[in-house]
């Protein structure tokens, strides 16, 4: 559990931070940005990575915090869990951030863990990269030759791969507001408290009148990368949502149904925990409890 | 001599300032108090062993092999030995003439195969993590560095995984000997006669899956030597042990061996080892002449601390009609993984006498084969032996209730020893001595709702709610405080089982105990002061505890199998008994009084009748100066007492679990968790509650979370904390836990042990609840750990539940008294209505010869 000897850069400023990786970038060097070094320093003490050297944002004052910024939130990079949970904005404007946060990890690692190194560790059992996918949110990047934004949708390249080039740093990310009418839940299936999800799912959920108007579900640790369950999504539209016991007991089973296809598209791992065709199943009855829950 | 030097002058300072002690009559034995070690451990002023620095120092890492069997055919450590700040780079071949061999105390048979097991591989590796080479170096990040400069050539052999594919024919072998270990028979009763036309048989095969103990500390080492001795830290629960196996091992002479367990933090039976790393650090010590420490990392932990359990046992059970038990059969298969380890052979034996549980039973009969395999040796694991046999006992009895239609609870009131039947002597040839199985099962059943659970479980059943609720009983006993050194010798292990403890009393009139036990994290110092305090009528702070190092504690057999207050408490209580009876001549000396007058109470030695006294304190520094002592009688009022228990100590208890599990996602989770222990007299509530509390949480673990996994290779796959998963606070109900207190009659404390208790009736109780949940499914067994992946395959090739309650055949009402077949409307405990024969076929109570019906291979049974 000792990481293979590496070079340290504290930068003082995010441009310093963007200049220093440029010029790695050119000299071909493996640098790694730290920030909460909560994913990146279990590969370095597991011999699993060996960059020549970290640059450290850990220390930079932005970009920090959450901003309501009108039809979106922008939270900032270097934003910790634990800020993003304590944050009002987040539970009243982007609530399906503040729930998924709230899975994550425990008390200790979401005051060190920051929001941007969790979509940038692109790690698929990763809870928060489900909700960048399901509410679009855009990746606002910056490297020494300026800003570029990547939508949710190509960010997450593969296992561990972000759509970050290799001079760029994430600054922040938007996430829109949905806007009336919309529920949202974070369902997440694990072993134990602080353990990663075998499968979790992000739900938000639009109610037309009597029927689910729109439905975006995006799932967790079910393939190399956060997928969308695109054929539930799509199943579910124009379905009356009504509860149990209601006049709509076929329209729940409509419900199940249209959650039914909810592994559809998807290619899960197998490892200790769950096999694919668990994995299957549980994305199934979770995205159906997820929209349950989301539609209230 | 100097006039300061004078005691008599030293004395009278003494008593002139108020630093000499005062009486106490304070009731402390019973007290809930707070550790008197905690702030010190709390507040990080501890001296683990990792945070020992020693001038010069130098820094230890492994090379272990990527292999789980494999002929190492070259290691070279010419590239790592030329990086910087490397002193010495060893493999296993430059040691190979001195590194001997690591020992196994415990041959269990005379045929017992027990092979060479260096503690660095020399021309071939067993197992994933074993040591082939060692960097020694000025800081721990050079040695680990170093590391990957050396180059090994492994010639891969045939990895051996799985215990039944070991034994059969045509095998790889793990050892040229062959895969057998050795195979060890007990029996006692006619067996053939119980299975005969017995209406019931039940025969189930439980999977004891491997785990892996996990104390908070992780092991470390550190050695030292001054040219002529050698002093050896380790965090172990063993030091006196260590000390004799280190000499016998390495031949540095036990006298210029001094062995240290300073703060230790945690074990469960984990550090009850002689391990490959500490053989290593004192030979690189002897090598070089400099300290050296060596401190594992989680990783390198899971794979190379003993594992714990990986039993495959067949248990047959045959039983008449009214669920009384005539007979129990067992064939263990245990795997020992590459290597015989300190008691490594012994644990299942520790068990074998425990397949009876609580029950009267005829005839018992028990095989255990020893498998090797090339996997990590296993070894003691909290409860050692008795969660396996409890395990198996109890879940075959709910499988017999269930069988039968009879309610859980039920079945085991028909079987189990009455309360007036104490002492009882087993069909194993143990003596119960004291127990009310019937009053913990009622305060069980009463702080459950049992009813109450039962009547929900039913009606959910009808529902068909895809949540089900399900039961879990375990009646559990155990046998501990190990143990009666003769009892040892019949079993062949290789020591005795007693313990020693010196109490001085020091001139100011305070106390000094030193006790053989080593605490890593038991609260002995709270727990022995509390009975010193009432034994000498002293004040509870003017004690302290000394232990865990040779050349301060220079005898004892240390702390594992739930011993250290049942021998070592009471080997403390017979010192100041012994400290009393020399302090009562002296005050008889003192007043001029015959010592058949002297009383004794609440610190003072009085004259009977009279106010005439003197406290202990006053004696205490009476016999310092010593100007007027009796003829014959030293100076000093010390005393050494060494206690070899005769019997075992039994504490049982009753658990029921509620657990809820959500039949389609296969999640489980604890609803409600009783415990009612008897561990018959408590020193210390507080204490006796934390034992029971992480002992439950240990035991759940091993039932829903915890499983050593190699794959078809043999390595290792829960390498960390996020595969081999541990619950934490947040993933266990809260516990309700009472005690009832029937006291022990086998020592002068009334106590029975507590440190195993919680984790060997735990892990049953979980699993009898889950399969009760699901035997609407037509579920019979779920193995463990209980996964949800698991259980929803489980569910799901059973297909849809039968309906309703009736087929689940769940009676309801088992404090009342009442089964399916034969309601009775009598509450409480009791005797059953239907009780087995008067008296159960005489086993004999006499050590060695017992009902045990030997076999050759092994010298009867366990008293
Ligand atoms: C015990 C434990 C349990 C956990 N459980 C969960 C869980 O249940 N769910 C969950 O979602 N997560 C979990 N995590 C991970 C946690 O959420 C981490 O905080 C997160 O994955 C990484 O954030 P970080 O700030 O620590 O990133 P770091 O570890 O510092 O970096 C991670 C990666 O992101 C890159 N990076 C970080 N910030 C930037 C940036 N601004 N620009 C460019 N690149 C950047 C780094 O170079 C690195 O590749 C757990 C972690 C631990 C230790």
């Amino acid at each position: 559990m000792i990481p293979a000897a590496f070079d340290y850069i504290r930068p003082a400023s995010l441009e310093e931070a963007c200049r220093v990786l440029a010029e790695a970038d050119a000299a071909g060097d493996d640098v790694k940005v730290l920030a909460g070094g909560q994913s990146l320093l279990p590969l370095l003490r597991l011999r699993l990575a060996y960059p020549a050297a970290l640059v450290d944002l850990g220390r930079l004052p932005e970009p920090r915090g959450v901003e309501d910024r009108g039809d979106h939130v922008f939270v900032g990079a270097l934003t910790t869990h634990d800020e993003v949970l304590r944050s009002g904005v987040v539970r009243e404007q982007v609530p399906l951030l503040a729930l998924a946060t709230a899975t994550v990890a425990d008390p200790a690692v979401r005051h060190r863990g920051t929001f941007g190194g969790s979509m940038v560790h692109a790690d698929p059992a990763g809870d928060l990269p489900a909700v960048a996918l399901a509410l679009d949110c855009v990746f606002v990047v910056r490297s020494s030759e300026g800003e570029r934004e990547i939508p949710a949708s190509e960010f997450f390249v593969d296992y561990l791969e972000s759509a970050l080039g290799p001079g760029e740093v994430l600054l922040g990310v938007r996430v829109p507001k949905l806007g009336p009418g919309w529920g949202f839940h974070y369902e997440k299936f694990h072993r134990t408290a602080q353990a990663w999800a075998i499968v979790g799912v992000a739900a938000a959920v639009r109610r037309d009148g009597g029927t689910i108007g729109e439905a975006r579900i995006a799932l967790t640790n079910m393939g190399p990368t956060p997928v969308r369950a695109r054929a539930t999504e799509a199943a579910l539209r124009g379905l009356s949502p009504a509860p149990v016991g209601g006049a709509g007991d076929g329209a729940r089973d409509q419900v199940r149904d249209a959650c039914g296809q909810a592994d559809s598209g998807t290619s899960p791992p197998a490892d200790l925990h769950a096999k694919p065709d668990y994995r299957r199943h549980l994305a199934r009855v979770l995205t159906y409890r997820a929209v349950r829950a989301a539609t209230g | 001599m100097s006039e300061q030097l004078d005691a008599g002058l030293i004395a009278e300072q003494i008593a002139e300032s108020d630093q000499l002690g005062e009486p106490s009559g304070a009731h402390e034995v019973g007290r809930a108090r707070r550790r008197k070690e905690d702030a010190r451990l709390v507040t990080g002023r501890t001296t683990w062993t990792d945070n020992i620095q020693l001038p010069g120092m130098l820094y230890m890492a492994f090379l272990r092999s990527p292999m789980a069997h494999a002929r190492i055919t070259r290691v070279d450590t010419s590239a790592a030995r030329a990086r910087p700040g490397v002193v010495a780079v060893y493999s296993g071949r430059d040691l190979a003439d001195e590194q001997g061999s690591l020992p196994c105390a415990w041959p269990v048979t005379e045929d017992i195969v027990i092979p060479d097991h260096p503690p660095m591989a020399v021309e071939e590796v067993r197992y994933a993590g074993e040591a082939v080479a060692c960097v020694v170096a000025t800081d721990r990040y050079k040695a680990a560095d170093a590391l990957e400069a050396i180059e090994v050539d492994y010639e891969p052999l045939d990895a051996v995984v799985d215990m039944t594919e070991a034994l059969a024919e045509g095998s790889p072998l793990v050892h040229e000997s062959g895969n057998r270990a050795f195979t060890w028979k007990f029996a006692g009763g006619d067996i053939d006669a119980a299975f005969r036309d017995a209406p019931v048989v039940i025969e189930r095969t439980y999977v004891q899956q491997r785990l892996i103990p996990t104390a908070m500390e992780p092991r470390a080492v550190v050695a030292t030597t001054d040219g002529d001795g050698f002093t050896l830290y380790s965090a172990t629960q063993i030091p006196h042990v260590l000390r004799v196996m280190l000499a016998l091992t390495t031949g540095i002479p036990e006298h210029k061996l001094r062995v240290v367990a300073p703060d230790v933090g945690g074990g469960f039976g984990s550090k009850l080892q002689v391990t490959a790393e500490e053989v290593l650090g004192l030979l690189v010590t002897r090598r070089l002449g400099k300290p050296v420490k060596w401190t594992e990392s989680r990783s390198e932990g899971n794979l190379t601390v003993h594992h714990g359990r990986d039993q495959l046992q067949r248990i047959s059970l045959a039983a008449e009609r009214d669920g009384r038990v005539r007979g129990v059969r067992v064939d263990l298969l245990a795997d020992m993984g590459a290597y015989l380890m300190l008691v490594t052979p012994g644990i299942p034996l520790l068990g074998a006498f425990m397949y009876n549980g609580i029950y009267k039973i005829d005839a018992y009969d028990f095989t255990c084969t020893g498998v090797f395999t090339t996997k990590m040796p296993t070894d003691a694991y909290r409860g050692a032996g008795r969660p396996e046999a409890t395990f198996a006992i109890e879940r075959a009895v709910d499988e017999l209730a269930h069988e039968l239609g009879l309610d859980p609870v039920e079945v085991r009131r028909r079987n189990w020893i009455t309360h007036q039947e104490f002492p009882y002597d087993t069909i194993c040839g143990l003596t119960y001595d004291s127990g009310n199985y019937e009053a913990a099962t009622e305060k069980a059943l009463a702080l459950f709702g049992y009813d109450k659970l039962r009547a929900e479980q039913s009606d959910r059943r009808d529902r068909r709610d895809p949540v089900q609720l399900g039961i879990g009983v375990s009646t559990y006993t155990e046998m501990c405080g190990l143990a009666p050194s003769r009892v040892l010798g019949s079993l062949s292990y290789g020591a005795g089982g007693w313990e020693h403890a010196s109490v001085r009393m020091l001139p100011t009139g305070k106390v000094e105990v030193v006790t053989g036990t080593s605490p890593h994290g038991q609260g002995h110092e709270t727990a022995w002061s509390q009975i010193v305090a009432d034994a000498l009528g002293v004040p509870f702070g003017d004690v302290a505890v000394l232990h865990g190092d040779t050349a301060i504690s220079h005898k004892g057999m240390d702390t594992y199998g739930s011993r250290s207050l049942v021998v070592g408490g009471v080997a403390v209580l017979a010192a100041c008994e012994k400290v009393k009876d020399k302090a009562r001549l002296i005050a008889a000396h003192m007043l001029e009084a015959s010592a058949d007058d002297i009383e004794f109470s609440a610190g003072s030695f009085t004259v009977r009748g009279t106010a005439e006294g003197r406290t202990i304190q006053e004696l205490a520094l009476a016999t310092f100066a010593a100007h007027d002592l009796p003829d014959g009688v030293e100076p000093g009022l010390d005393a050494d007492a060494t206690f070899d228990p005769d019997n075992f100590s039994f504490p049982h208890g009753t658990h029921l679990c509620a657990v809820e599990v959500d039949t389609e996602t296969g999640a489980c989770a604890i609803r409600s968790y009783v415990a009612v222990d008897d561990v018959g007299s408590v020193v210390n509530p507080l204490i006796v509650e934390g034992q029971v509390h992480g002992g439950i949480a240990q035991g759940i673990g091993q039932a829903l979370f915890e499983e050593a996994v190699h794959d078809t290779e043999g390595n290792l796959l829960t390498t960390t904390m996020a595969d081999y998963l541990i619950p934490t606070a947040a993933d266990l109900p809260d516990f309700t836990t009472d005690r009832t207190e029937t006291p022990a009659t086998s020592n002068p404390l009334g106590v029975k042990g507590v440190g195993e208790a919680g984790t060997i009736a735990s892990t049953p109780a979980v699993v009898n609840a889950i399969v009760d949940a699901l035997r609407p499914y037509g579920v019979h067994d779920v193995r463990m750990p209980c996964t949800p992946e698991r259980i929803w395959r489980v569910v799901s090739e059973a297909g849809p539940p039968a309906s309703g309650s009736a087929a689940a055949e769940a009676p309801a009402g088992a404090s009342a008294g009442a089964s399916a077949e034969a309601p009775a409307p009598t509450s409480g405990p009791g005797p059953m209505s239907t009780p087995g024969p008067a008296s159960t076929p005489g086993p004999a109570s006499t050590p060695g010869s017992g009902s045990g019906e030997a076999t050759s291979s092994s010298e009867g049974g366990a008293r």
